[in-house]
């Protein structure tokens, strides 16, 4: 058992975390998302030119071939210092790696370097507006005419669908086929009449978030990625790319949070006071912490038993879980914190925080919902993990 | 970055895991449970021919000079079997006098305890007191060159059949008074736990020698007491493990309205629940003991998380275990109450999740806790 990086991985961690100290832009803008995305494209561009956009990619396609404990180093690393994100998140954790995985050599020529540089941004056409958890029984059609698919049907929680050049679309090309084995995964030109993006106001007032409406849109068949019929599996691996690296991101993530916590409690005055003297927030503020730790060093054991198997352990499908219970339980106790002031938000002279914990506490609802409900999360660890019957 | 066990942990743990099997079947469990003094001389005689009277102990004092993540691995597995051994009483006085002991005192104290010859117990509770962790109202009076005890101790585990006691006294010191001492007297109290007992311990003017009384004091017992508060973490986690793994197996096998129960949401979500909170536990125990051999710096804080996480999940789990067994888990018949009860006793000992969580709290709130996400 050891729990320390070796010299190298240290040596590794010190030039990724001085590299972003010295070339960290700042805080994105809190103007618009259109600011926003123009900053992100700007840090993608310097992350590339410095070789740490794609990290985890192979070498020959433009990535720097990181082992998973590095990969770890610098996803940590950078929501530590709450580096931004870079423009083309999905591309580069999704797309690049599905299209090195299953993509043509053709395919591989024309997608990744883009990708790469951030020129082309890319989303994800999975969920839709009936097929949230059970994805597999979604309905977008798409219908071989000649060496072109005509798509249509509704997409929806697609991040950033206004700004993508491409989607990563699964639709239904066999509609005899049983539900998981009529799919097919297709690159979808988002410049294209037949394909319509609305933004979807959430409960934060922003828009993350489109609806995406395809009505005859057209894909050449030069375009799948897999076999036709094949999607489900392409999916599915497009979805456990990169894990193990969000993992030590959300860790960072939330040891900045608990530390704003502290010192949120530290000014907040109760009982003649500070919160942070007073037993009952100290002990929720320490479980806090101790849950956020459990987690930690859950992502090591997680790591470890990757490295060794190449499969994740149990306590890896547990992660999600416990970030979106954590971040929940975090935000909420600011809220409490902050007792009457809690209703004032971002602008309001009077915010504590200028609203920050107001917008996190709303932000964070999405937490359990998004990539996988907590509910359909613990459907799997029941019958994966622990191997009990199915309900269905 | 390697968080496993080695191949020799591992056989350390089957080795143990095999044998408390064999050798702790609910059977014998229930009977030692329901003896009059809780005593099974022949497992303590077994477990100590395995080296676990002195697993975590210097082999210079014929301890097998192993460290604390092995110690961990052996208290898992004995929780996880809920074997009845004096094993926490005598972990507790064997670190102590490797600690902060003289060489004559491990001489004759920790050398013979280290081969299961003696047996150790830990009188640190004053009956009467609040309890605190490190606050000891018994005085050691001076008497000459040594001091005199007068009072009674209570919560002593494994009292029965101890050979000596380490008893601690206001000034932070603790003192070595065998059992059978003038004044001494032991008497057993009812607990919730069977498998372990605890007694309270009277010293009626009992006069300890300067050569009895330990060079160490106060702090000096802090590296003592963060390595049994791992230890107990782990025997807490053993115990959700096994109550976990009754409880799914249960539900496999149990029907209702013509179903296993297990399909049903409810009872499958508290089941995942059981396993998040039991390897959180068992990740905090080994992060802990990790610390305790190789960063010793850290070992205050990690060994809080790891005590106040362990200390609810250890009662918690076997408590959500009774509720998908519904009512024959709540039977004296079925064994699941008897790691209730133990994981609710641990969960008091050694200072309960309130008071580690306050560790905590200081550590964080003084920003003492940053570290880095890997």
């Amino acid at each position: 058992m050891d729990l320390t990086l070796s010299p190298s991985e240290e040596e590794f961690r010190d030039e990724v975390r001085t590299w972003l100290e010295e070339n960290h832009p700042g805080p994105e803008p809190e103007a618009g998302l259109d600011e926003v995305m123009a900053f992100r494209r700007e840090w993608q561009l310097k992350l590339h030119a410095a070789g740490w956009a794609g990290i985890s990619w192979p070498e020959k396609y433009g990535g720097r071939g990181a082992t998973m404990i590095e990969q770890a180093i610098f996803v940590g690393e950078a929501a530590r210092q709450e580096a931004p994100s870079p423009a083309n998140v999905l591309g580069l954790a999704m797309g690049g790696p599905v299209v090195i995985a299953h993509g043509t050599d053709a395919q591989k020529q024309r997608y990744l370097e883009p990708i790469l540089t951030g020129e082309e941004i890319w989303c994800q056409g999975f969920s839709e507006p009936e097929s949230g958890s059970d994805l597999a029984s979604l309905k977008t059609r798409a219908v071989k005419d000649g060496d072109e698919w005509v798509v249509s049907g509704q997409k929806v929680w697609t991040t950033f669908a206004q700004y993508a050049k491409w989607c990563m679309l699964v639709a239904r090309t066999d509609p005899d086929a049983p539900k998981h084995k009529g799919l097919t995964y297709f690159l979808m030109d988002m410049e294209q009449e037949g394909v319509e993006t609305k933004p979807l106001v959430q409960i934060t007032g922003e828009g993350e978030f489109n609806e995406v409406f395809m009505d005859e849109a057209r894909i050449p068949e030069a375009n799948i990625v897999g076999e036709v019929g094949a999607g489900w599996g392409v999916a599915i691996t497009t979805l456990m790319n990169e894990r193990a690296g969000l993992a030590f991101g959300a860790i960072a993530q939330i040891q900045n949070s608990l530390g704003r916590l502290a010192r949120l409690a530290k000014e907040v005055r109760v009982n003649g006071g500070s919160a942070a003297e007073d037993t009952y927030y100290r002990q929720r503020i320490a479980q806090l912490h101790i849950e956020a730790e459990t987690m930690r060093l859950n992502a090591y054991r997680g790591l470890t038993k990757t490295m060794q198997s190449g499969i994740p352990g149990p306590e890896g499908s547990l992660g999600k879980w416990q970030w979106a219970d954590i971040n929940q339980n975090l935000t909420e106790l600011a809220l409490e914190i902050e007792g009457a002031y809690a209703p004032l938000a971002r602008g309001a002279e009077n915010a504590v925080a200028n609203g920050a914990w107001q917008y996190g506490f709303l932000r964070s609802r999405a937490n359990s919902i998004e990539g996988g409900t907590t509910d359909i999360l613990k459907n799997i660890i029941a019958e994966r993990v622990l191997g009990l019957p199915r309900l269905r | 970055m390697y968080f496993d066990l080695t191949d020799e942990q591992q056989a350390i743990k089957s080795t143990a895991h095999d044998f408390l099997a064999s050798r702790f079947k609910s059977e014998r469990m229930r009977e030692i449970a329901a003896s009059d003094d809780g005593l099974d001389p022949d497992g303590w005689k077994q477990m100590a021919e395995l080296g676990w009277a002195g697993l975590a102990l210097p082999e210079e004092w014929g301890g097998q000079g192993l460290g604390i993540v092995d110690l961990a691995v052996l208290f898992e597995e004995m929780g996880y079997a809920l074997a009845p051994s004096p094993l926490l009483s005598n972990t507790v006085a064997g670190l102590a006098l490797s600690f902060c002991g003289s060489d004559d005192q491990r001489e004759r104290y920790l050398r013979p305890l280290a081969g299961g010859e003696l047996r150790g117990a830990p009188a640190l509770w004053d009956a009467g007191s609040p309890g605190t962790i490190g606050e000891f109202t018994m005085e050691a009076v001076v008497d000459g060159d040594g001091v005199v005890l007068n009072g009674e101790k209570t919560l002593v585990p494994d009292a029965a059949g101890a050979d000596f006691f380490l008893v601690a006294t206001s000034d932070g010191r603790r003192h070595l008074v065998d059992s059978g001492a003038e004044g001494v007297s032991v008497r057993a109290e009812a607990g919730i736990d069977p498998t372990r007992r605890f007694s309270s311990v009277r010293f009626d003017g009992v006069r300890v020698g300067a050569a009895d009384s330990l060079p160490g004091s106060g702090a000096d017992y802090y590296p003592v007491f963060h390595r049994v508060c791992v230890a107990l973490a782990a025997e807490s986690t053993g115990i959700a493990q096994r109550s976990l793994e009754m409880a799914v197996e249960y539900a496999k096998d149990r029907q209702q309205f013509g179903r296993p129960i297990g399909a049903y949401q409810a009872v499958s979500h508290r089941c995942a629940q059981m396993l998040l909170e039991t390897e959180n536990s068992r990740s905090a125990v080994y992060g802990a003991a990790w610390a305790a051999d190789a960063e010793p710096e850290s070992l205050p804080l990690a060994a809080s998380t790891a005590k106040a996480y362990a200390s609810d999940v250890g009662w918690r789990v076997p408590d959500a275990s009774i509720q998908v067994h519904g009512g024959i888990g709540f039977t004296w018949e079925h064994d699941l109450h008897f790691f209730l009860k133990r994981g609710r006793s641990n969960a008091a000992i050694f200072g309960d999740a309130k008071w580690h969580r306050e560790r905590v709290a200081d550590a964080v709130l003084a920003g003492a806790a940053e570290t880095a996400a890997i």
